[in-house]
């Protein structure tokens, strides 16, 4: 069995990310490290296998060449091998753009399960694997906090606002795991130093058959204009109880409609 | 055209997504809601009330379930025979799932987590909060149709409308859109709302003096309809549960109202709740962090202030 | 009552140990270097060239020929110094493959002052000779170390972040390696369902980089009695990095206030404030944890010291970016160990002390010493020789005796023990000494240890600035700038007694930079996830033992 986990580098300046005024965009300029969703990713995607009792575990990503630092963590948790799609035209790219890289590399490896994690926690991920489900033409469920795979098929838990759906799907299909899936396991020493030796490929897009100008800002359906500071709070208000604090509360609940 | 996806449960439409609809009324465009699933032709009216000029309907089995990709094919094909420029979605698991997909079916670009929207010139501007809230992004399309997803809760509904025409679909479904079936449905969880979906949060922290009075904060919570959730240094000293920590190295939340007791407001809580819509703080040390980034502050001692404002809500509300 | 009254739950034993990993689960390595700062990087590069010229030495030394170990979440995390580097040590130890300019400096020094404070004035005085920097480069050293492990992994090391060495693995007198931290315990000990154990990790010769407080440092110090003649003392240093409007075009250093000149409440240190490019800055305060009144905190004697007319100018319309803390061993001479090898092992950099006080310099004599080290390590390796035979490693010894770090530090060996009588009596001092270049006051003055320093209260925290979020902060958000995500159930790495006289409780709740002791009813309540790592604790009573691999700060401009 087949497991591909799409997994994304984010800056890992652990306090100071910041948006690069000229580009608009977040600035990955710093260190990167494996965004932490997809780590539980990647463990499901172990867990899996060791119930399987064999299998492959492909990593895929979508980014700079330097990204493949932060993919040797993920090796180091137990992952086989790594892709990663690098390509200087794929910066900038949006849902769509990326969706499409990634698609393409996914659709070279014909995994059987296709995982992501929560989300980016970098203000970017949150969606991309309905739309890479749509790329590849198969079914997804999202929000899975408790993953069953059987024979050619798997049957996933999915948390929702009104509680929780049990939802069945036939092989290939993409998964994304919410954060209540699993704790992800540490790396062992020996996973740490055997991850630089396990297969890593970097691929660009012309390698894929994608053209170009169908990814980075000029593939972007979307297009970032101005960065601005947040709306003030509006008129903070401070009292001190004169035994009245209560009613004053509710009177301002009431106001904001909040009540 | 604006459509709008219109969400709902158990025979009611959803807040989320009649707030959407609303906001859309503003935009100077005809507006359309699209209300996919069974039992949509009778909602197709009250679609109608919220501002919706002409409603789509479609009851076909394969909507009956809540899952995403039929309702790619019934939008896609919404999009291809309609003269639709914009479609909307106010963010849920299912809706996001929905707007993903049809971004990618249709080639189109996806703007998500707004928490607002303008039209100038013809031309649609979305705004998103970034970096933990602390930095707002102006965002737009470079192409049509324009797919926007709004962060819950961004809008209330009005009704402003009246009649809506009505028009049924007969959608053609992909093979693949096909093959997730629905086995049980919507379980309800044993606990109360989480605190991360949760409209209101009240929130205890050292100032509650002992383990004890969170009984104070879940008095209220639950006057409110809301959530309990706690600071790093009350769970660090056992008072409340891990699941319940909101900060730094908990959960971040943001909800409509976030009530803070007893909290100072350092900068590690401060992370995890400052996109909350309104922020009510009660503390008895004036010099408290947390006066800087409420909406209102109360200082005082909240064993006495809580316990009345419970009462005062639930009168409230009872009456 | 000192600290040192209320001794630290600890013995060096229980960081002893001999391997337990069955044969196939110990990690075997060629040498093994413990911490990737200056001093270890430097090391595995210097190791790196050595192998690069011998293809038979790459052969004994396996798979595997350096790894390096580092407890942070990579080289540079657990990083904090002023810096202004003497480019001496990295000279050498490139021997022109790089070049100075190649190397993340923000440029050399250009200039230079030293002024006396006072709450609102400055005095300019003359840059004491010991102080000079011409010639010298500004450096961030967190991103100088990042750029020497990217070096040391083209160079062939293999360098395992997030990974703490905890014990030291002895058997029959000699060092075998070491055994690694746990991983995924709870805050009682209790193994997570991720639990991950530590592991042996076995080498030729094992190095110890570990920097200031040196965990297995301490523990081979105490197991192998290399204890130098006095004992070591610490100072604690406190920084923050802005972003500025205009930049600063000078190295400047201030000494008086805030701190106190009377000899009783032995208040030793100053500020600097340095330039970092066109539009940073850094500046911190160092303060000899020697200090005896209870209420100090440098903390906020660095958000004092920027009230002041000359430092908030500089500061004007700016933001705090960074912030770090950390100690510095301030023994010097007479305080390094009296060897610094044992059989199969070698100590390296500011782990064993290896400072010039006055000339606030430690990383040159870092790298210097890393790379005597590999070659020493080497020398002990040749065919027909064992690194842990009586002497094999004595030759890092003599290399280091006969190196600038030895004459250096014996020149100013008794500066800062002079300071032990008061600012004024010890800049004389001080003043001969430099004269004298070492020969006056003949013989070597012995420190005291920083916890038997008798404890005073004075109600100095009246005076400390209240926070405004702008120019002055709290503890809570300078640990919140160090990038410490720390989980929260981990266990505690503390060792410290919890049930002590308030004055003790209080000195500890105003010492620590990172607000992790807090004096409450004759307790001290402990917040571990807070630390910061910097080792001030371990000077004043209690001790500070690694936490988990990947724990503490993520410093990256400090």
């Amino acid at each position: 069995m087949k497991i591909a986990v799409c997994v994304k580098e984010v800056p890992d300046a652990a306090v100071h990310k910041r948006i690069d005024p000229e580009t608009k965009r977040l600035d990955r300029s710093g260190e990167g490290a494996l965004n932490h969703f997809d780590t539980q990713a990647v463990e499901e995607a172990l867990r899996l296998k060791e119930a399987q009792g064999e299998g492959e575990v492909v990593l895929v990503s979508f980014g700079p060449a330097s990204a493949l630092d932060s993919l040797r963590k993920a090796l180091a948790m137990g992952a086989d091998r790594a892709v990663l799609v690098s390509d200087e035209s794929g910066a900038g790219s949006d849902l769509v753009a990326t969706s499409r890289a990634l698609g393409a590399a996914l659709q070279r490896e014909e995994a059987d399960i296709v995982l992501f994690g929560q989300q980016g926690s970098d203000s970017d991920g949150a969606v991309l694997w309905a739309a890479v489900a749509e790329r590849l033409r198969v079914p997804v469920i999202s929000q899975v906090a408790e993953l069953e795979v059987g024979e050619g098929k798997l049957k996933g838990k999915r948390q929702t606002e009104f509680g929780y759906d049990v939802i069945e799907a036939p092989l290939p299909a993409v998964v994304a795991v919410s954060d209540a899936i699993n704790e992800p396991r540490y790396p062992s020493l020996k996973g740490i130093m055997g991850a630089k030796k396990k297969p890593q490929e970097t691929m660009s897009l012309a390698d894929l058959g994608v053209d170009e100008g169908s990814v980075g800002e000029a593939g972007s359906r979307t297009t970032v204009l101005a960065l601005a500071d947040p709306p003030p709070r509006g008129d903070s208000q401070k009292i001190e109880d004169d035994g009245s604090a209560a009613e004053q509360i509710v009177e301002f609940l009431a106001g904001k409609k909040l009540l | 055209m604006i459509a709008v996806f219109v969400e709902h449960h158990e025979g009611q439409l959803q807040r989320g997504s009649l707030g959407v609809l609303s906001k859309a009324v503003t935009l100077g465009e005809e507006v359309a809601a699209v209300l996919l699933g069974p039992g949509t032709k009778e909602l197709a009216r009250e679609a109608g009330r919220f501002g919706a000029q002409k409603v789509f309907v479609a009851e076909a089995p394969e909507l009956e379930a809540p899952l995403p990709q039929p309702r790619v094919d019934a939008l896609a094909q919404l999009v291809g025979e309609q003269d639709i420029d914009t479609v909307l979605f106010g963010a849920s698991v299912l809706a996001s799932d929905v707007a993903a997909g049809l971004a990618a079916r249709l080639d189109a670009g996806l703007n998500w987590d707004l928490v607002e929207i303008e039209a100038s010139d013809g031309q649609l501007v979305g705004k998103r909060p970034a970096l933990e809230d602390s930095v707002y992004v102006d965002v737009g399309w470079t192409s049509e149709p324009r797919l926007a997803l709004f962060r819950p809760g961004t809008f209330d509904p009005a009704e402003s409308g009246g009649e809506a025409q009505v028009e049924e679909l007969t959608p053609t479904f992909e093979e693949f859109s096909t093959a997730a079936t629905m086995v049980e449905q919507a379980h309800e969880e044993s606990s109360g709302p989480s605190i991360e979906d949760a409209d209101v949060i009240v929130a205890g922290g050292r100032g509650l003096g002992g383990p004890e009075n969170f009984s104070l904060v879940e008095g209220l919570a639950k006057a409110l309809g809301g959530a309990v959730a706690a600071t790093r240094a009350v769970v660090d000293a056992g008072w409340y549960p891990y699941a319940s920590q909101v900060g730094q190295t908990g959960k971040t939340v943001s909800p409509k109202l976030y009530i803070a007791c007893g909290i100072s407001g350092a900068i590690q809580h401060k992370v995890g709740m400052q996109g909350s819509g309104n922020v009510v703080a009660i503390n008895k040390d004036p010099n408290a962090p947390i006066f800087e980034f409420c909406d209102l502050g109360v200082v005082g001692d909240l064993h006495e202030i809580v316990p009345k404002l419970t009462e005062l809500v639930q009168q409230r509300r009872a009456g | 009552m000192r600290p040192a009254d209320y001794p630290a739950p600890f013995s060096a034993r229980e960081f002893m140990a001999e391997p337990t990993d069955p044969p196939d689960e110990r990690i075997e390595v060629g040498i093994l270097i413990v911490g990737a700062g200056p001093a270890g990087l430097a090391c595995a590069i210097r190791l790196g060239q050595l192998v690069q010229e011998s293809p038979e030495l790459a052969e004994r030394l396996g798979d595997v020929p350096v790894a390096v170990l580092e407890k942070g979440k990579q080289p540079g995390s657990h990083i904090v110094s002023g810096a202004v580097v003497n480019p001496r040590g990295l000279r050498r130890l490139f021997r022109g493959q790089k070049q100075i300019a190649d190397m993340p400096f923000y440029g050399e020094v250009e200039a230079e002052s030293v002024y006396f404070l006072r709450a609102k004035t400055a005095l300019r005085i003359p840059t004491p000779p010991t102080m000079k920097n011409h010639g010298n480069y500004v450096a961030s050293l967190s991103q100088l170390v990042r750029w020497l492990g990217e070096q040391a992994e083209e160079a062939g090391a293999t360098i395992l972040p997030e990974t703490s060495a905890e014990r030291l693995l002895v058997q029959d007198g000699r060092v075998l390696g070491v055994r690694t931290g746990d991983k995924g315990r709870g805050r009682n000990g209790q193994p997570l369902p991720n639990f991950e154990p530590g592991s042996d990790i076995l080498a030729r010769v094992t190095i110890l980089c570990e920097g200031t407080q040196g965990h297995l440092t301490g523990i081979a110090l105490d197991t192998f009695g290399l204890e130098g003649e006095s004992p070591q003392v610490w100072a604690l240093g406190v920084k923050e990095v802005w972003k500025v409007e205009r930049p600063l075009r000078r190295v400047v250093h201030t000494m008086g206030w805030p701190l106190r000149a009377g000899a009783k409440y032995r208040e030793f240190g100053g500020s600097f404030i340095y330039p970092m490019g066109e539009d940073m800055l850094t500046l911190g305060m160092v303060v000899g944890l020697d200090y005896r009144d209870a209420e100090l905190s440098v903390h906020d004697l660095l958000q004092e010291l920027k009230t002041n007319p000359l430092v908030r100018r500089m500061l004007e319309g700016g933001e705090r970016v960074g912030w770090g803390a950390k100690t510095i061993p301030e023994g010097g001479f007479v305080a390094l160990p009296r060897r610094l090898h044992a059989p199969g092992l070698l100590l390296c950099g500011d782990g064993a002390g290896m400072v010039n006080v006055p000339a606030l310099k430690g990383i040159h004599y870092a790298i210097e010493s890393g790379r005597l080290a590999a070659e020493a390590a080497v020398d002990a390796l040749r065919p027909g020789r064992t690194p842990w035979a009586p002497g094999a490693l004595g030759t890092y010894d003599e290399a280091v005796r006969q190196s600038f770090i030895w004459s250096d530090l014996k020149a100013v060996r008794n500066m800062r023990q002079a300071f032990g009588r008061g600012f004024y009596l010890g800049g004389m001092l001080a003043g001969a000494m430099t004269a004298s270049r070492g020969a006056f006051p003949p013989g070597n003055m012995r420190t005291e240890r920083d916890a038997e320093q008798p404890i005073l209260r004075s109600g100095r925290s009246r005076r400390y600035p209240a926070p405004d979020g702008k120019l002055i902060f709290d503890k809570l958000s300078s640990v919140y700038l160090s990038g410490n995500r720390t989980r929260d159930d981990a266990p505690n790495h503390l060792r410290v007694q919890t049930r002590v006289p308030e004055e003790l409780a209080v000195l500890w709740d105003r010492m620590c930079p990172a607000q992790v002791y807090e004096a409450s009813n004759g307790n001290v309540e402990v917040t571990p996830s807070n630390c910061v790592q910097c080792g001030a604790i371990t000077a004043k009573g209690g001790r500070l033992t690694p936490p988990e691999g990947g724990a503490g700060p993520e410093y990256t401009l400090t």
